[in-house]
Parts: C-alpha cells; sequence; structure tokens
C-alpha cells in the first residue's frame, strides 16, 4: 500500500512528464489532482494524450491501451492517471 | 443519366468490412444500408457522427439512398453545429454513441443485425447505384468572417476519386486487401482513403480506430490477408517512437500534414511496406500522391491535370469536376507533376484538422470582453506538432475562463498554447499585425514567463 507522501511524490513526478512532455507554460504545482486533464481543466486534446501515452510508455515502461479501462476515466485526473499508471508501470 | 453503384464488389459474399474481428459480407452490407434507409427520418442534411467506422460507412449510403446529403463540418463545435443548423433546415444527427443533449436532433444508429448472420432480404444481391451527378455530400473550408464555406461533392466525383486513388497505390479490385485508419470517417481524408477506397476499390474497411501504437497494432493483427494503415505524421511519429512490432503491411497510406523524409525512410524500414502520401484540399479533393522515399515530387491522380493561368496554377480533370486553383504555393513540372513549396499562410492543419487563422482570430475576438486578439503560427520545430499562438488583451479574463470561451467555439486541437495575456497587440501605423511584430512579441512574452517561473 502506497503511503499518502509517496503517492504526493509519485503524482508530482507526473505531473513533471505532462509538463515537459506537452511543454506547457505552467507550473507542476497548477495542475490540481482532481481537476480533468482531457478538455476542460488543463485542456489537453487527443494529440496531447498521445504525447503523454508516448511519455508514460519510456518512463513506466509499458503502453497505454484503450480498452484497458475507460479512456475517460483514466485522464479524468492527475490522480486516476497516477493510479493506472502505479497499477500497470513495469519499471 | 449515368449511374455508379454504391460499392464495386461483385458477388454477395465478398467482404466488404471487418467489424469485432468478423468479416462482414457485402451482401450484409447492402441488407443494412436498406434497413438504416428506412429508419432515417425525411430530412434533406444531416451530420453522420457515428464513431464505427462501418456504421458510418452504412449511414452515408442509407442516405443516398434516401437523397440525403451528409454533411462534413470541420469541428463538432456547438457553434459550428449552431450554424449549420441555421443553414440547413431540419439538420440532424446520426449517432452510435450517446452525445450530450445539444440543440440538434438526434437520431439513434438504428439496431440491426451488423454481420451475425446472412439476411432474409437482397438474396439476389442487387447494389443500388445512384446518380453520378446526385450530391453525396458537402465539405466545408471555415472562412474568415466565421461562416464556413460549403464545398459540394457528388457521388460520381466521390466514386472516381476513391478508384483513383485505389488505382495508383495498385489496390485493384480483388486484392482483397483490408484499411485500417487512425483518422476520423468525418473529414475528407478519412472519407476517401478509409471509407469510399474500400466501397469503390472493392476493398474492406476496419470498423475500428485504435488510438494508441498498441491498439494499432492489435487492430492490424486481427485482419487476416493484406492490410492497408491509413494514418498521420502524428500517429506514425507514435508508432515509431514506441517499439513497437506491427503484423506486415502492404502498404501505409499518410496524410493531413507534409511528412518528413526521414521519418518515411524509418517507417519503411520498420514496418516493411511502401509509404505513400496523399495531397489534396477541400475545394478539389485529392490531388496527387507520392512515395516520399522516392523524392519530392507529387504524381496527379488519374486524369487530373495542372493548368497555368496567368500566375495561378489550377487543377481540374479526373474526378476534379470543376476547375479550382492550388490553395497552396506548388511548383507544377509538368501537367501532371508538381513540388509542394508550402502551405497558404492562413491555412492552419493540426492533426488532420484545417482551418484558417483568419476563422480562428475572428472567434477569439467574436467573445464578448476581448478587446483585441490573434492567432498566429510560430515556425514549425522539428518533426514535432507545432501549436498555435495568441495574444489577447481582455482584463477582465481569466485564462480559465478564456479557454473555456474558446472551447465552445474552435476545436480543441487549435486552442492556443501559448495564449498570452497582453495590454496591447504590436499594431503598425496602419493598423496591421507583421508577423515579424509577432514573433519578437511572442519571445518577449516567454523570457517573461520563465523569469516568473523562478521567482
Amino acid at each position: 500500500m502506497d503511503t499518502a507522501e509517496s503517492v504526493v511524490a509519485q503524482e508530482r513526478e507526473l505531473a513533471e512528464l505532462i509538463v515537459a512532455a506537452l511543454n506547457l507554460e505552467i507550473q507542476v504545482n497548477e495542475i490540481e489532482r482532481e481537476a480533468p486533464l482531457y478538455r476542460e481543466g488543463l485542456g489537453l486534446d487527443s494529440i496531447d494524450i498521445l504525447e503523454i501515452a508516448l511519455a508514460v510508455s519510456k518512463k513506466y515502461g509499458f503502453q497505454l491501451r484503450s480498452d484497458d479501462s475507460d479512456n475517460i476515466q483514466i485522464f479524468s485526473s492527475l490522480r486516476s492517471l497516477n493510479e493506472h499508471v502505479q497499477r500497470h508501470r513495469a519499471v | 443519366m449515368a449511374k455508379v453503384a454504391a460499392i464495386s464488389h461483385t458477388a454477395a459474399q465478398d467482404v466488404v468490412a471487418f467489424r469485432n474481428a468478423q468479416p462482414v459480407s457485402a451482401a450484409h452490407f447492402l441488407a443494412d444500408v436498406e434497413h438504416v434507409a428506412s429508419q432515417l427520418p425525411a430530412r434533406s442534411h444531416l451530420v453522420n457522427f457515428c464513431m464505427d467506422r462501418y456504421r458510418f460507412a452504412v449511414g452515408l449510403l442509407a442516405a443516398l439512398v434516401r437523397g440525403q446529403v451528409s454533411l462534413l463540418p470541420p469541428t463538432q463545435t456547438p457553434e459550428m453545429l449552431g450554424q449549420l443548423q441555421r443553414d440547413y433546415d431540419g439538420l440532424y444527427v446520426l449517432t452510435d454513441t450517446p452525445q450530450e443533449p445539444g440543440a440538434i436532433e438526434q437520431v439513434s444508429y438504428p439496431r440491426v443485425s451488423e454481420g451475425a448472420t446472412m439476411p432474409a432480404s437482397n438474396p439476389r444481391f442487387s447494389v443500388p447505384a445512384f446518380s453520378e451527378e446526385q450530391v453525396a455530400v458537402i465539405a466545408f473550408t471555415s472562412g474568415s468572417t466565421g461562416a464556413p464555406t460549403p464545398h459540394p461533392k457528388t457521388w460520381g466525383a466521390l466514386a472516381r476519386g476513391a478508384t483513383a486513388e485505389a488505382f495508383s497505390f495498385d489496390l485493384h479490385l480483388g486484392s482483397r486487401a483490408t484499411l485500417l485508419g487512425t483518422v476520423p470517417a468525418q473529414h475528407m481524408y478519412g472519407l476517401e482513403s478509409t471509407v469510399l477506397m474500400a466501397l469503390r476499390g472493392g476493398l474492406a474497411l476496419h470498423a475500428g480506430r485504435p488510438f494508441y501504437p498498441a491498439d494499432v497494432a492489435a487492430a492490424l493483427a486481427e485482419i487476416p490477408g493484406e492490410r492497408v494503415l491509413v494514418t498521420t505524421p502524428v500517429h506514425l511519429r507514435a508508432l515509431l517512437t514506441e517499439d513497437i512490432q506491427l503484423p506486415r503491411l502492404r502498404l501505409i497510406v499518410c496524410a493531413t500534414a507534409p511528412l518528413a523524409t526521414e521519418m518515411a525512410v524509418q517507417a519503411e524500414q520498420r514496418f516493411g511496406a511502401p509509404l505513400h502520401e496523399v495531397y489534396g484540399f477541400t475545394e478539389a479533393g485529392m490531388v496527387a500522391t507520392r512515395r516520399t522515399v522516392r523524392g519530392p515530387a507529387w504524381h496527379c491522380l488519374r486524369d487530373v491535370r495542372l493548368r497555368h493561368e496567368a500566375d495561378v496554377v489550377k487543377v481540374a480533370g479526373g474526378h476534379v469536376e470543376k476547375e479550382v486553383p492550388f490553395t497552396d504555393v506548388i511548383e507544377p513540372g509538368g501537367d501532371d507533376v508538381f513540388i509542394l513549396h508550402g502551405r497558404n499562410a492562413d491555412l492552419v492543419n493540426i492533426a488532420g484538422k484545417r482551418t484558417s487563422l483568419g476563422y480562428l482570430t475572428h472567434q477569439l475576438n467574436s467573445i464578448e470582453g476581448v478587446r483585441d486578439g490573434v492567432f498566429f503560427m510560430p515556425d514549425e520545430s522539428g518533426d514535432g506538432v507545432t501549436r498555435l499562438t495568441a495574444f489577447v488583451v481582455a482584463p477582465d479574463f481569466t485564462r480559465e475562463a478564456l479557454l473555456g470561451a474558446l472551447r465552445e467555439r474552435i476545436d480543441a486541437a487549435f486552442l492556443p498554447r501559448p495564449l498570452y495575456f497582453v495590454e496591447s497587440l504590436p499594431r503598425n501605423a496602419a493598423g496591421k499585425l507583421p508577423r515579424e511584430a509577432l514573433l519578437q512579441h511572442a519571445r518577449r512574452c516567454a523570457v517573461g514567463i520563465r523569469r516568473e517561473g523562478r521567482s
């Protein structure tokens, strides 16, 4: 079981990866953990999601799939994306 | 008046599609078309939102059977749909996935047997045919005034174009190839290269639209026989970046933005198949193809020719019904070969979605509370996707509120990144915004943000 501190660290690492992969002009701590990443909230679109998928694959060693579970659900927040990553990460 | 058949498959058991890893016969497909046609409301225009490519194809032909025209709006924002609804009385949306309730009437794709068993109807395998001159779809370009400009396409022109495309790829009748697209069927490229080329080339279409590289590999693996991947530079780059293995391909088709030669070379080596690019624009449809690794020259599709008129190069012939001038800058190398020198500076194409800077700027300035604003495209950088930049003078807006208002009006792919809030725009004495001034302004703003970030 991950401790609350380790989850915060994981989410920060993931937020850093998103900001770097997408070249966003915001600070890492501006990504709220519960706000949607897709469309509303951070306003990402499908090209961004593909970019994040590539960065996730490189860093965590697994490939995102559409049929793993609902994509919209995975990208509904930083928290849910992190949970998905931690469940599937190979490295 | 000459008629052109809905599909060029000649036998009832010919495979027209793969859906849920199962082949769908021509007889079954046509029975679905007949059934769906009988269920459509009596109207003249629709927007076909079906995500499942098989259902999209059924809906397209069912509309033709009923003499209805499918609209292909450049974006699906509420603003765009509202505009179309005003222009096309009784417009409805045909959909296979529940949409948020909007102002436009939604008609659910009728539940039919979809390839489960051979249908009882249509036992003699009679293929419907439509007049060459029947308008099948209307594509749109986004004009700078905010009003979309319609470009009607007849069934004859679409069918001839699709046959010419299959011919240029040597995918003739009986080659039994299946087309898998990563692009939606709702834009011209996807319509032509994943739906019409299958129907009119005697090929099969894959009903899916895989998204992640691993999805693409899995969908291709479902296909028995020859596989053709229809994709874009963005998706191709993702496939190359991931260490992914694809099953043997017969051909890769790529369009929407020019592909770097190095990427084409890499793709051909990795996937062991020739890669051809398609070039076209909304006004003309598909114009030319090239095998990118063989050089920069584009070769016109069958019977399509270039014509000079003063300083303007026009294209006509074959499936291009009306003579139309090129919107991009080209250098002809004969009457059917040319080199593309650059895109029209006002046109924007991000991941297959097209619009114009004029349209985007108009939408930005139409938001109440925006005093001044402009979109521009920074210089392209390497192989990634270059996003638009916008400056806005809107002191009463937060970033979130302004992006929210823009999202109502323009496709998410065109949302500015970065969006700079400024006190004024660098207009010159004539009130214009020279590109160099915008670039300089952007550099200054970028430096400002990095400083803020450090403090």
